[in-house]
């Protein structure tokens, strides 16, 4: 924000005589926009979230409200502003009502960090990436929080599970961002990104073995750090009803699911951040992509297609896999993930060192191998889905789409 | 004012702000008719037995001491990784890059020692 207001202060003449009061409505002007942004995503992707629901169980989902049902989320959320909000005698009261607030800033703290141009970005931070960990931890606390002042059996057993799920995959998560960051050398996102190229051989994820490894080791961790399907224990809804929100009712509850589809972003903009090569635009440099308003905002574009893509596995993946036990749960994080996490660090150091010492070539290929064996992933994990689509010719389609 | 941890601060306010007003709001649009029925603990419609104030497992207190162990053991890495390149400028790499190794192999027989120990059975 500090580079835009420079820009602003060159180019507006009012900001040059009072900079203090430019800076404060820039501020409003920010938070308006953070907000606006927060929820213009979370709230539209409940409505994708149950049309793919819909169409992956051959039913139809909501499709009243609005255009295809799209004005649904609307609806959701007035219908929620004005029921009751009810607090069960037993709730420990002043925790009930606090626990939203948590849940709520850590999520959308996240979004300050999360770039989408060189100058679109709220807070270039230094230490990005530990201040992304460090506020999802808030959101643990807030979980805990709800479940445990509920004072409901369901609730205390969803909000532990969560923060115990929450937390071990924490570990798996920061190790895999750390064998990202090796290479880049640094923790502030725009650096990491500015470290990668637009087109997708320079890219993070094929950097080297051991990236393309903790691409796939991040995006589970981090699929079980926003308790989404196969690791929705704690809001199991055929074990626990609800999990940890059980108890929740009305403009409370909607907050927690406002966090948590809003969720559903960070992990597709933390990926596309850290791996997938950001806000590049392929073939444009970074100065040149910095002095043009216009290119800034098409890399924004580029940066918000490839969160959503990711965002749309998520939501597939979500009505693909069965859940796991808990106990399978814990067990793959601390046996497998955890010192596969190590391992990929160590691989990464060895992979630093042995880059400075065979010709370029050599890894440059090693990229466009790995590259190829990406794009063979992607596209096999398409035609296995367009095969069953096919297959399941019999029963009903729908000839619209989503 | 180029100080990113304004904006931060403003965020954090921003975030609390919304959501005090919103769910502040909604509790005098929403209606209000509390019954004792409703105000129940929620048990699938019958009487609640009993409250939530019972043990609970303590897997997952294991579980939250190893977090801190571990996370903190990754944290720090963090700073380790970014000041790799200035140390190799300055030719301490091989040493550095030991360094971590040794570090990396003792988490790794820490973690070795918590699964031998039996912290991890989940039965």
């Amino acid at each position: 924000m500090g580079d835009f207001f420079e820009y602003l202060k060159s180019q507006w003449s009012f900001a040059q005589e009072h900079p203090a009061l430019a800076f404060f409505l820039l501020v409003v002007g920010y938070g308006i926009v953070m907000i606006g942004f927060f929820s213009a995503f979370a709230g539209p992707v409940t409505w994708v979230e149950r049309r793919v629901a819909g169409r992956m169980q051959c039913r139809i989902g909501p499709n009243r409200v609005g255009p295809h049902g799209f004005l649904q989320w609307l609806a959701d959320g007035l219908k929620n502003f004005l029921k009751e909000d009810l607090i069960p005698n037993a709730a420990d009261k002043i925790l009930f009502r606090i626990a939203v607030y948590p849940v709520f800033a850590g999520v959308f703290l996240t979004f300050v960090v999360l770039p989408l141009g060189p100058w679109i970005v709220g807070a270039d931070l230094s230490v990005g990436v530990v201040y992304l960990l460090a506020v999802t931890a808030l959101v643990v606390t807030g979980i805990i929080m709800s479940g445990w002042a509920s004072n409901s059996k369901w609730s205390l057993l969803g909000g532990i599970r969560s923060a115990a799920q929450m937390v071990s995959y924490e570990v798996a998560a920061g190790m895999a961002l750390l064998t990202a960051i090796i290479p880049a050398g640094s923790l502030s996102f725009q650096d990491i990104i500015e470290h990668q190229g637009g087109w997708p051989w320079q890219w993070l994820v094929v950097y080297s073995p051991a990236t393309f490894l903790a691409f796939f080791v991040y995006f589970t961790a981090s699929l079980a750090e926003g308790n989404r399907t196969p690791f929705d224990l704690p809001e199991a809804e055929s074990e626990l009803v609800a999990g940890y929100n059980t108890e929740y009712s009305g403009m409370r509850f909607l907050f927690f699911a406002f966090a948590e589809w809003a969720n559903l972003y960070v992990i597709g903009a933390v990926i596309t951040a850290v791996f997938l090569g950001g806000w590049r635009i392929p073939g444009v440099d970074i100065a040149t992509q910095t002095n043009n308003i216009w290119l800034q905002f098409a890399g924004a574009a580029i940066f918000l297609t490839k969160a959503s893509v990711l965002v749309f596995v998520t939501i597939w993946l979500r009505w693909t896999l069965p859940r796991l036990r808990v106990d399978q749960l814990m067990l793959m994080c601390w046996k497998y993930f955890v010192p596969f996490g190590i391992g990929l660090v160590v691989l990464s150091l060895f992979w630093q060192v042995l880059a400075a010492a065979v010709p370029t070539w050599v890894t440059s290929a090693i990229s466009v191998l790995l590259t190829l064996a990406g794009a063979a992933l992607v596209a096999g994990m398409f035609w296995r889905a367009w095969y069953n689509i096919r297959a399941g010719k019999d029963a009903p389609v729908y000839t619209w789409l989503i | 004012m180029d100080n990113p941890y304004v904006a931060l601060l403003f965020s954090f306010s921003f975030a609390i702000i919304f959501s005090l007003v919103f769910v502040n709001l909604s509790r005098i649009f929403g209606q209000s008719r509390p019954e004792s029925e409703k105000l129940d603990t929620y048990e699938c419609g019958a009487p609640p037995i009993g409250n939530a104030r019972t043990r609970i497992s303590v897997k997952f207190y294991m579980v939250a001491i190893l977090f801190i162990l571990f996370d903190i053991e990754a944290v720090f890495v963090y700073p380790w990784a970014v000041s790799l390149r200035s140390f190799v400028a300055k030719g301490m790499g091989t040493f550095v890059f030991v360094e971590m190794l040794i570090f990396l192999g003792m988490l790794f027989l820490g973690w070795l020692y918590v699964l031998k120990r039996g912290a991890l059975k989940w039965d």
